[in-house]
């Protein structure tokens, strides 16, 4: 067709929307405001629900992305987009003028940054991390606490960041509980004499396998799921954390010391999604991610012909959800060509 | 403890607080408590920072306590409040300071309600007008006394006679920093610091070459907590809120404590006494107390003012553990003797039961 599309991000929407976009026969250039392609799921040890090294879903997008036709071009963000005729100019952060005759807008999401919940002291006890700081002590292989010993108890807050009117974000992130359940597993599996203690609003076990993965943790693994949110964490003079949380099943209010607090931090809309909202005239829903055109029918289209979403830009999804919105993305960029005889 | 963390969320909340011209507005309670702090306060703005410091006779209290006793409605509360702003307006000042921690939650909480319902401040108005002929303007600037000391610590400190200092040692004194809950609990952008870390006292300490002691119980109440204390029935509960602080507190071995409310220096104090009376329980070193002071008290303290005149001799918990520790001078003849009179010291401790 001679097209050209322009994706924005490459993470697992933006791989796996350029590979299906070249395999159709379009040329894409692949734009990467971080050094390398992959996304968070660089960052990520195994994913739930069935404990798949994340490396092997790096790879295949890799693999996928290794066309001739997609140019891959990383340490470079979009700072302007602009309508001109039919295509679109995207000036990068760098200076550069691309044109597309479309837009896949793969921008991502950014994990909730977990020093805004100041009471958990993300960022200044040494015992209390996040979500994506424990999948780095998974993939070095070694869970250890600040003094170097492995922490015998620990807890894993869910909900931090999510579901929370207090900083502003009231919609669920529809990971973090899976997540917690998974590196709750993953713990036992590493330290198999630790207790851990999940603290939950409630389970939201609603994808394929999860309910499975989390009756595991407790049967198998004998993980405690206290609901009940953590209201405080401080620290004891031997480092210990000591965290306050009403037990809602008990009636009663909790405090117990542990060595460890994981916290699940929840999904935001991206930096750089917020920025090429910002700039593009893009429309963001209540939630402050990009809003669909059409929340059944038109989840990948956006408010400017020709521009299309793929992946958690729009929402919190799943790797499994990430990659079937971008196909289908590529699906919406494939009609759009076609309906418009170009 | 990482303190890089917590200068990060130091950052975020930074409060205006007024340079001079300050309408001062005295606590109900303090004058019982601990008489000198607020004197200490005004002989500190006045006489050493050189500051337009005004108290109006008519100012009677917020009704605070009652209002968060739950037998005050908040219409009321806000018409008292409005008065206390026309005594401001009419003396011609702007720059509101209360003594009280909870007046300044109620200050705040109003001028908040006022800003989201100006129906609400429109009735109270007419409410204020019809019962004394009074209007006002909303303070331009509303700040704790505890911010304006904040905001003054590097003076003080340019002009201190001693540091926190353990003159001994050369180490700085542990300082416990206890922050009255109305203070930013409900208005974290409020405080300085913000509610979970606040900065206020702990910003005094630092200047005034103490160290700051964070533990786990750091942000637990007093034992005040109106409906604590005020119920009768409740005490028990005030206590044992007390006694869970200084369990969590003691392992850090702190020289003092320093306060910003009007009730917890009270009760941080008082009950340690209680504590020892029933258990036989010290929490400080040596088989003391912790001494509890008012920040208005240590500021004074390093500036060099006597200890007597600051009140001290009013503490159920003995200070001159620490004073011996800064090596301040003083004369133990003198604590008991008050406007020259020279009182006995006291025999029996009463404790109202």
């Amino acid at each position: 067709m001679g097209k050209h599309v322009v994706v924005i991000g490459a993470g697992v929407a933006g791989m796996e929307a350029a590979g299906r976009l070249s395999r159709n026969g379009l040329e894409v250039t692949l734009l990467e405001k971080e050094s390398v392609a992959g996304g968070h799921i660089n960052d990520w040890f195994r994913l739930f629900p069935d404990r798949r090294d994340s490396n092997e879903v790096r790879e295949y997008l890799i693999n996928l992305s290794s066309d001739p036709k997609i140019q891959l071009k990383t340490g470079a963000s979009v700072d302007k987009l602009t309508r001109h005729g039919s295509s679109y100019l995207l000036t990068t952060d760098a200076g550069e003028n691309i044109n597309a005759d479309a837009v896949v807008v793969a921008t991502g999401f950014s994990l909730f940054r977990s020093s805004r919940k100041e009471e958990y002291g993300y960022g200044i006890y040494e015992n209390v991390i996040s979500s994506a700081d424990l999948e780095k002590l998974f993939i070095s292989g070694e869970i250890v606490i600040s003094s170097g010993k492995a922490p015998q108890r620990i807890g894993i807050v869910h909900c931090v960041g999510s579901r929370d009117e207090k900083v502003g974000n009231l919609y669920c992130s529809k990971l973090c509980c899976v997540t917690a359940v998974k590196q709750a597993i993953e713990i036992k599996e590493h330290l198999p004499d630790s207790e851990v203690f999940c603290f939950y609003m409630d389970m939201r076990m609603g994808g394929a396998l999860y309910e499975e993965l989390y009756r595991e943790a407790q049967e198998k693994w004998g993980v405690n799921f206290i609901r009940g949110k953590v209201s405080e964490a401080s620290e004891t003079i031997d480092g210990k954390i000591v965290v306050k949380v009403e037990d809602t099943l008990a009636g009663r209010p909790l405090k117990m010391d542990i060595d460890m607090l994981v916290l699940m931090a929840g999904m935001e809309m991206s930096e750089g999604g917020s920025k090429l909202a910002a700039t593009s005239g893009l429309k963001t829903g209540e939630n402050r991610f990009f809003a669909s055109a059409d929340h059944h029918f038109g989840s990948n289209i956006s408010n400017l012909e020709g521009v299309f979403f793929a992946g958690t830009c729009i929402a919190p999804m799943n790797v499994t959800e990430t990659i079937s919105h971008a196909r289908a993305a590529v699906t919406e960029v494939m009609e759009y060509f076609s309906n418009n005889n170009r | 403890m990482k303190n890089e963390g917590k200068k990060a969320v130091w950052s975020e909340y930074q409060k205006e607080i007024a340079d001079d011209k300050f309408f001062y507005v005295r606590s109900c309670i303090r004058q019982n408590f601990f008489p000198g702090s607020e004197v200490a306060f005004l002989r500190i703005l006045k006489e050493v920072l050189g500051k337009d410091v005004y108290e109006h006779p008519c100012h009677t209290t917020c009704s605070g306590i009652g209002y968060h006793g739950d037998i005050v409605p908040f219409e009321t509360a806000m018409t008292v409040v409005a008065r206390q702003f026309a005594l401001m307006t009419e003396a011609g000042y702007e720059n509101y300071v209360p003594s009280c921690i909870t007046s300044f939650g109620l200050y705040t909480e109003i001028l908040d309600t006022w800003h989201h319902f100006p129906e609400v401040e429109k009735k109270i108005r007419k409410n204020l007008k019809e019962a004394t002929g009074r209007e006002f303007e909303a303070p331009k600037n509303l700040a704790h006394a505890s911010d304006v000391i904040f905001k003054f610590r590097k003076e003080i400190a340019a002009k201190a006679k001693y540091k926190l200092i353990n003159k001994n040692t050369g180490e700085p004194l542990r300082v416990v920093d206890h922050i009255g809950c109305h203070y930013a609990k409900m208005f974290p952008s409020k405080g300085v610091g913000g509610a979970e870390y606040p900065y206020v006292l702990a910003g005094m300490i630092e200047e005034w070459g103490g160290q700051v002691i964070d533990y786990p119980e750091r942000r637990h109440c007093c034992g005040f907590g109106f409906r604590q204390y005020l119920v009768q029935a409740n005490r028990g509960f005030s206590v044992a809120c007390s006694k869970e602080k200084f369990e969590s507190m003691q392992p850090f071995k702190p020289d003092m404590i320093i306060t910003n409310c009007p009730g917890c220096p009270m009760f941080l104090d008082r009950w340690q006494y209680v504590i020892n009376e029933i258990e036989g329980k010290q929490y400080g070193q040596n088989g003391e107390g912790i001494p509890v002071f008012t920040y208005e008290e240590v500021a004074g303290l390093v500036l060099g003012f006597d200890p007597w005149d600051l009140g001290l001799q009013m503490h159920q918990t003995d200070c001159e553990p620490v004073l011996d520790k800064i090596g301040i001078e003083y004369s133990p003849e003198d604590k008991y003797k008050l406007n020259s009179l020279n009182h006995s010291q006291p025999k029996h401790l009463v404790v109202n039961v």
